[in-house]
């Protein structure tokens, strides 16, 4: 990709990378200074091979890197600058902390472009920042993974990078430890003006962190958006697939209904109010989907129903208890008999009696379907 | 005891460890970080001394360097003496069979540093030798170190091939493993019991020393995966 083409923000990471082999590509991000993009996907997706091709770890066969204006690889132009010529901070999956050394020198790595005897002092700043103030002379095994995680990332921004890089870095830390590193990162973010690029497989983590969220598949990008709005409007089924969402149906539009600003959708034998989506052509098939959070359970004892949902019933099919949350598969009335998943607090699952093979009324609220337009 | 044996013995040891030093680091570490075609085939070559009977190298290398071969002219052109039935051309030969000694273990030490700790150093901006000096060297140091006394306890008790190289002219290729069968021949057991033991003793404290490194490598990988 010319650079010419991209109009180039301070402080932006501008990728388009493309490779059949040996790990196939086709990515394109952009992430803004200060802005978290999580790259999200299962194992196998890419994630890792893309943030390595970023920090100049792998050189892809085609395509462009550019950050902060400087361009670091131009397949056209036979340009390439090496992992040690770039400005990355980059903190690997297990931290990768050098071993021999102390915390202090760990951090002082980093710091290669400074003049040495400024070092010292940087890296205690450093250290403090990340609260590790006082445990400079110990080793990497000397540490919690909570610890070690700090240090990798005091590590990384010793380099005053250009963009900071996270493969998976809550993987290796204990569910407590993770709940308060999350904080720290969040924290950490609103103090740095650099790109934050961040791998993880875990939807819930990139939700919470991330600015932007971009979804792998296969080597490829298939959507990037805020978390919230790619969890609502999933480009493809692929992508509602990976954002997690189960309930994913063929319809067909029946028509528009503009007065009351709803899309009509057939399901079946039932007629759906969606959301207003006058582009949409009638008569044309299409999928759509609901996350399990927009349908909602009806009590027994007090059943409800308001012009925003869509009420429907259906036969109980599976229970499954997983803690305080039950996920249910109620089995519809369509011609597929389709199953629609959704999760009730367990306590109403039981003060409810519910239990397979039982009638369940459910509603399907108007904004939280979502068709997907195959011709976009 | 035959002392003048004995320091050559020493001698071509610590030369043949010194040459091989910068060679078990460079080779290990490119045939550690290397995937390439053809690479277990290399790999079979060095390790060929460790199973070839030590005359059939000894041959190959008094063919290799003989006063016809290539090697063996070029050397008497330049030096004006031929290179088998000498020091030097014993200690090129010890060289070459301590290949699999020097370069394993580092290579296996320096296969056990992570990919994702390279991959660190790349992006802390460190060079290829500042990479090398300040991260892998100091992990795959006892690999290294280990590779070479196994290197010195072998050139230290090497018979075959010295006697098929540089045959046992004293003071420049009778080693003290050569001078040990002379004295058997000349029926001197007295004189052979007192080299052999002290050839057994210096082997067993060496293998001791490497064990001992061999543990601290164990351990430092250990260490390092916490």
């Amino acid at each position: 990709m010319p650079a010419v083409s991209m109009p180039i923000a301070m402080s932006e990471l501008i990728v388009r990378l493309q490779q059949e082999s040996p790990i196939p590509m086709d990515a394109e991000l952009r992430c803004t200074g200060g802005q978290l993009l999580a790259l999200v996907g299962p194992s196998g997706s890419g994630k890792t091979t893309l943030l390595r091709a970023l920090a100049g770890l792998v050189q892809p066969r085609h395509g462009y890197i550019s950050c902060s204006g400087e361009t670091w690889f131009d397949s056209a132009a036979g340009h390439y600058l090496p992992a040690r010529k770039r400005r990355v901070g980059y903190v690997p999956q297990h931290f990768a902390l050098f071993p021999h050394l102390d915390v202090l020198h760990n951090v002082m790595s980093g710091m290669l472009h400074r003049a040495p005897e400024t070092r010292v002092a940087a890296a205690h700043d450093l250290l403090e920042r990340v609260n590790l103030a006082g445990l400079e002379s110990r080793k990497p095994g000397q540490l919690s993974g909570g610890q070690q995680q700090r240090v990798a990332v005091a590590r990384a921004l010793a380099r005053e990078p250009q963009v900071l890089l996270l493969d998976e870095p809550f993987s290796a830390v204990d569910h407590a430890t993770r709940e308060r590193l999350y904080g720290e990162l969040a924290m950490l973010k609103q103090s740095l003006s650099m790109p934050l690029v961040m791998v993880t497989h875990d939807l819930r983590e990139a939700m919470l962190l991330a600015d932007e969220m971009c979804v792998l598949h296969r080597g490829r990008t298939l959507q990037t958006d805020k978390p919230l709005e790619l969890v609502a409007r999933p480009v493809s089924a692929d992508v509602a697939r990976l954002v997690g969402i189960r309930n994913i149906y063929h319809g067909e539009i029946a028509g528009h209904a503009p007065e009351h600003e709803c899309t009509q959708l057939r399901f079946g034998s039932i007629v759906l109010k969606t959301p207003y989506r006058p582009e949409l052509v009638p008569g044309s098939r299409v999928q759509w989907v609901i996350p399990s959070d927009g349908v909602v359970f009806h009590r027994r004892d007090r059943p409800s129903h308001t012009e925003r949902e869509n009420q429907l019933q259906g036969i109980v099919d599976t229970v499954h208890k997983l803690g305080e949350i039950t996920r249910l598969a109620v089995r519809m009335e369509d011609e597929d008999r389709s199953l629609l998943w959704l999760d009730v607090p367990s306590h109403l699952a039981r003060r409810n009696e519910i239990a397979e093979g039982v009638t369940a009324t459910v509603s399907l609220t108007v904004a939280a379907i979502h068709i997907i337009d195959s011709t976009s | 005891m035959d002392w003048q044996a004995l320091r050559l013995s020493l001698l071509l040891a610590v030369a043949t460890t010194v040459l091989l030093l910068p060679v078990g680091v460079f080779a290990g570490r490119w045939m550690a970080e290397s995937n390439f075609r053809g690479k277990i085939l290399l790999e079979a070559a060095i390790a060929t001394p460790l199973v070839l009977p030590p005359t059939v190298i000894g041959y190959y290398l008094l063919v290799g360097m003989g006063a016809h071969s290539p090697v063996g002219v070029w050397f008497t052109e330049l030096f004006g003496r031929s290179l088998v039935f000498s020091f030097s051309g014993l200690l090129i030969a010890s060289v070459l069979v301590n290949l699999p000694f020097a370069i394993q273990p580092a290579q296996r030490a320096f296969e056990s540093i992570p990919q994702d700790v390279r991959d660190a150093a790349q992006c802390c901006g460190m060079t290829f030798w500042r990479s090398l000096w300040a991260i892998d060297l100091p992990l795959a140091w006892p690999g290294v170190l280990t590779g070479l006394t196994l290197s010195f306890a072998h050139t230290l008790g090497e018979f075959g091939v010295v006697l098929m190289v540089g045959g046992a002219i004293p003071g420049e290729t009778k080693t003290v493993s050569i001078a040990i069968y002379d004295q058997v021949q000349s029926l001197n057991f007295e004189g052979a019991g007192s080299m052999s033991l002290l050839l057994l003793l210096i082997s067993l404290g060496l293998l001791v020393f490497a064990n001992v490194l061999g543990r601290y490598a164990g351990r430092l990988h250990a260490y390092r995966n916490v």
